[in-house]
């Protein structure tokens, strides 16, 4: 296919048969308030229950209200469907209904659509009592059409009003009909859900909907000439499904830690609404900060005190939280820190993707301050990895950093049912006699580790100081002392760092190019390379998951393949720096990370656009890197309709 | 005293703690600062209310007032500049059993650490909060602090602190849930030890802001206060301070005070004349934050692992 782009073999000939196809890129987007979030959610859902593969990306202003019809007010959802497990947000879009023609240029110009893509236009503005307006939609319908939309212009609005007096607000359930009737749905399923969504309204509200739902369904049938079917996967295991954040809400239910404190920011903060709800029936609290700087400090508190605590923030609250990181560090407080990665610096994309803090988490704090840093890869690995978090904050007495992202965070996908035991659960504090003569940093010389007193433990008070500390937590500031405690707080790190795993390549152990990633990237990543795979190029890829300390083996990995390269979301120089002198160039961060730890010569490709990588990107990406190693022919594309 | 109750009978204790029970480092403190006076009244009062030295946490930020927890024998926890109320607050959230002291500074609280000050009087859990206010920084070698009265020759200023200084207990009188509010000298070791006792038996975050000497940089901050005890007034209520004669007798500009009545307590506490001392404002009947903040903390692994099965229900497909 023409660039690289994968279709899904969304035919739009007339057919009275359902099309069977395996894939599905659906967006829907409005001005903000109109319900295209909820209505595409809905949808993922009501697929995930039908046995599709589902993941889904928010497409989120970073105002609540921003101006109707206008491009950057953009506001919605994309949802691929699949018959196999979905990993990620796949390339551009099959269909894409459209409440307006201008949020629809919000989509054009982050690369959503191509040519062929379908859109589902509402048409009203065509006779809207304002002549600008008017002018604006045909415009635009012109334009979209020379850009090779396939373009249906539909009286969606008008279509409503048959149900509702304010189509405004009830629009979505409609189109959430059509969606349904087009990928051939289960009405009952979806009925279902329409019921579950607005289980707090009043049973008129829901009824309303449902009705809606049906109108949907009917003017898809009535007006539209294609539909499809999605075979669904065959599996024997209970499924959830969750977004990024709410799986961190329950990692930190599952992980038995009983306290969250944190402050408002996006877009981490929706991890602590989930929470709210239901926090206190596990006896947990969530305390709302004054500030970042206050979130983290009263974790600490908490923590000193035995109840380890989690604090969930985004990266301009992990600036701010620096200097109690620090802390953290210096004197080994267990301590779980989610980082929901967003665009930055400074207030920078606060509603979309980057990852751009890898440096933050493993340098920020002055000093020398050795932490663990660990990357969720996938929404199920959100969950997960605040168990193992918490875990190993307590088992090495030290802050654990967890980064996830926006894409993430948002991103809504079906993986298994987590059975909670016990064991991942924080025991109860203990509160028995402190062993006489046992220091409050016994530091193991080997291992670094050491055993940590609790407030009500009898005989083992000390004094917890910032300052440089002797092991009985004696302020010291000779010599010695601050070397041997500096390197216990290291070693205790690399103590961690041997008990990690090699990770495991995707594809051959060898070949041409090892492609290293971390973070949210993995799914694009995986299927670009499994696309070239197939295509018969020799390229494989790696995620990291342990950041700090770094997972073992990667050296002897690299050399396997002739060149190794990070694929990121963040920023990087030109290849060969501005000047044309390459010991200039800022490179991509885990690129440059992995450059000092390994000595090999990793190269990267990064970009911060505020969206999640199509596979379609990487595997361009691919082909000019081999294209350039002289291993595939000029102009040769990597993919495969 | 030992183990001697009221009836006379001799009882001995399963456990009892003396002062030295209490004390911990050697105070590196200069000769002549008012913390060691401080120091001394808290270790008394944690004395003679008999606390478990492994129940009591002295909490500070960072300043010369913040090595407190360091003097004391029970745990402690010396953090971050101007951070003691974050992490005083977040120890009482899960562990209301524990005994908060915190020790701060004029720098330290109403500087760098302002902003968790506010919120830490709104939260009203149950400490004690000791201002250190010696109108300087010490620790960083003379530099104008936010008490500072105009004029005083600094590092930083060295032609003279110029803004007006804050009045940190008007501050904290206006301050939504303000529980308690109260002043005392470093020059009066009674009505230190009385005044602090009296924060400690409040239930709520019992604000004391402590006027005292540094004997290297403001030596002779309250000099004409301590020459002239008529410039002390002190304030006088049968649910107030009340200090032994010994703490008491010299001053006789005394004023009877209601420290219910927060107006009249704004009112005295604005007074430039004189500087007033003892209870300005109590209400123990205050919300208090760790009465919801504790709240589910005895949850058993049972019931969490129950529930959290049940909360998945929720995301089942």
């Amino acid at each position: 296919m023409e660039n690289g782009q994968v279709t899904n073999g969304h035919d739009v000939e007339g057919s009275s048969e359902p099309k069977t196809i395996h894939n599905a890129i659906v967006e829907i987007v409005s001005d903000s308030g109109e319900g295209a979030q909820k209505a595409g959610q809905s949808f993922a859902t009501i697929g995930a229950k039908s046995g599709n593969g589902v993941w889904t990306v928010e497409i989120i202003p970073a105002e609540i209200k921003p101006p109707a019809r206008s491009r950057a007010g953009a506001s919605g959802i994309r949802i691929r469907l699949g018959s196999e497990q979905i990993t990620n947000m796949g390339d551009t879009a099959d269909i894409v209904v459209a409440f307006n023609e201008q949020v629809l240029y919000g989509r054009i110009i982050n690369d959503a659509l191509r040519e062929g893509t379908v859109v589902l236009l509402e048409n009203k503005w065509a006779s809207d009592p304002d002549e600008q307006i008017r002018d604006m939609y045909t415009t635009a319908v012109k334009d979209f059409r020379a850009r090779g939309l396939i373009v249906h212009e539909l009286a969606m609005h008008e279509a409503c009003l048959e149900y509702t007096p304010k189509p405004q607000l009830g629009k979505n359930m409609f189109v959430l009909g059509m969606l349904c009737w087009i990928y051939q749905l289960n009405p009952d399923l979806a009925l279902r859900e329409i019921a579950a969504v607005f289980a707090k309204k009043s049973a008129a509200v829901i009824e309303s909907n449902q009705k809606l739902f049906h109108g949907g369904v009917k003017f898809a049938r009535e007006n539209l000439t294609y539909c499809y079917t999605i075979p669904t996967m065959k599996t024997e295991q209970d499924l959830i499904v969750t977004n990024g954040n709410q799986a961190v809400g329950l990692g930190v239910m599952a992980s038995g830690m009983e306290m969250v404190s944190m402050y408002p920011i996006t877009p981490a903060t929706s991890a602590t609404h989930y929470l709210a709800g239901v926090y206190q029936k596990v006896g947990g609290f969530i305390h709302q900060a004054e500030d970042e700087i206050a979130a983290i400090g009263f974790a600490i508190g908490a923590s000193y005190a035995g109840k380890t605590a989690c604090t969930i923030t985004s990266g301009p609250g992990l600036a701010l939280k620096t200097e109690f990181i620090g802390l953290a560090v210096m004197s080994e407080v267990p301590l779980v820190i989610v980082d929901v990665q967003r665009g930055g610096p400074a207030t920078g994309l606060p509603t979309k993707v980057e990852q751009g803090d890898l440096f933050a988490a493993l340098y920020a704090s002055p000093g020398d301050a050795p932490k663990v840093v660990m990357a969720a890869a996938t929404i199920e690995e959100c969950f997960h990895m605040i168990i193992t978090a918490r875990k190993l904050a307590e088992m090495f007495r030290t802050p654990v950093i967890v980064l996830t992202d926006a894409n993430l965070a948002t991103g809504q996908t079906a993986y298994p049912r987590p059975k909670a035991t016990e064991e991942w659960m924080a025991p109860p504090i203990d509160q028995s006699p402190w062993p006489e003569g046992l220091a409050p940093y016994e530091w193991d010389k080997k291992t670094g580790l050491s055993r940590r007193p609790i407030p009500g433990q009898r005989g083992g008070e000390y004094v917890l100081t910032g300052l440089a500390h002797t092991k009985l937590s004696h302020v010291a500031y000779d010599p010695t002392v601050n070397q041997m405690s500096t390197e216990m707080r290291s070693r205790k790190i690399a103590s961690l760092a041997q008990t990690l795993r090699p990770p495991t390549i995707h594809g051959d152990d060898e070949g041409d190019l090892l492609l290293v990633g971390w973070g949210s990237t993995i799914g694009s990543i995986e299927e670009a390379v499994d696309r070239a795979r197939a295509d018969g190029y020799k390229v494989s890829s790696l995620h990291l998951r342990f950041i700090a300390p770094m997972e073992p083996g990667l050296k002897k990995m690299f050399e396997r393949f002739k060149r190794v390269m990070t694929i990121e979301l963040n920023y990087s120089d030109p290849q060969g720096g501005f000047s044309g002198d390459p010991e200039t160039a800022r490179r991509a961060q885990l690129a440059q990370h992995l450059r000092a730890q390994t000595l090999h010569d990793v190269g990267y490709w990064s970009i911060t656009p505020g969206q999640p990588l199509q596979p379609n990107q990487i595997c361009q990406v691919i082909a000019k890197t081999l294209e350039e190693m002289g291993l595939a022919q000029r102009g040769a594309e990597v993919a495969h309709a | 005293m030992f183990g001697l109750k009221t009836d006379w009978s001799l009882d001995v204790l399963p456990r009892y703690f003396s002062l030295e029970d209490y004390q911990g480092g050697m105070a590196r403190w200069c000769p002549g600062c008012g913390d060691h006076g401080v120091l001394t009244a808290v270790q008394r009062i944690c004395r003679d209310a008999q606390l478990l030295p492994e129940q009591t946490v002295c909490v500070s930020g960072i300043g010369c007032s913040s090595r407190f927890p360091h003097y004391m024998k029970t745990y402690g926890f010396h953090g971050l500049h101007g951070r003691a109320l974050p992490v005083a607050c977040g120890v009482k959230s899960r562990r209301p059993d524990l005994h908060i002291w915190v020790a701060t500074g004029d720098g330290d609280c109403c500087s760098i650490g302002a902003g968790h000050w506010v919120h830490a009087i709104r939260y009203n859990m149950n400490m004690v909060v000791m201002l250190f206010d010696n109108n300087v920084y010490g620790l960083t070698k003379n530099q104008t602090s936010p008490t500072s009265q105009p004029g005083l020759k600094t590092n930083t200023h060295p032609r003279g602190a110029f803004l007006p200084p804050l009045n940190p207990s008007l501050t904290t009188l206006s301050i939504a849930n303000v529980s308690f509010v109260a002043q005392t000298v470093d020059w009066n070791p009674p009505h230190v030890y009385a005044t602090l006792k009296l924060a400690f038996e409040h239930p709520g975050l019992s604000f004391v802001r402590i006027f005292q000497r540094c004997p290297v940089f403001t030596p002779l901050v309250f000099e004409d206060a301590q020459s002239d005890p008529s410039l002390v007034m002190l304030l006088e209520d049968e649910n107030g301070v009340t200090a032994d004669a010994a703490g008491i007798k010299m001053y006789k500009n005394r004023v009877a005070h209601d420290p219910s009545d927060i107006d009249k307590a704004r009112e005295i506490v604005s007074r430039e004349d004189v500087l007033p001392i003892g209870l300005f404002f109590a209400d123990p009947n205050r919300p208090r934050y760790e009465m919801m903040s504790s709240v589910g903390a005895d949850t058993t692994i049972e019931e969490k692992l129950e529930t959290f099965d049940k909360e998945l229900d929720r995301f089942a497909i």
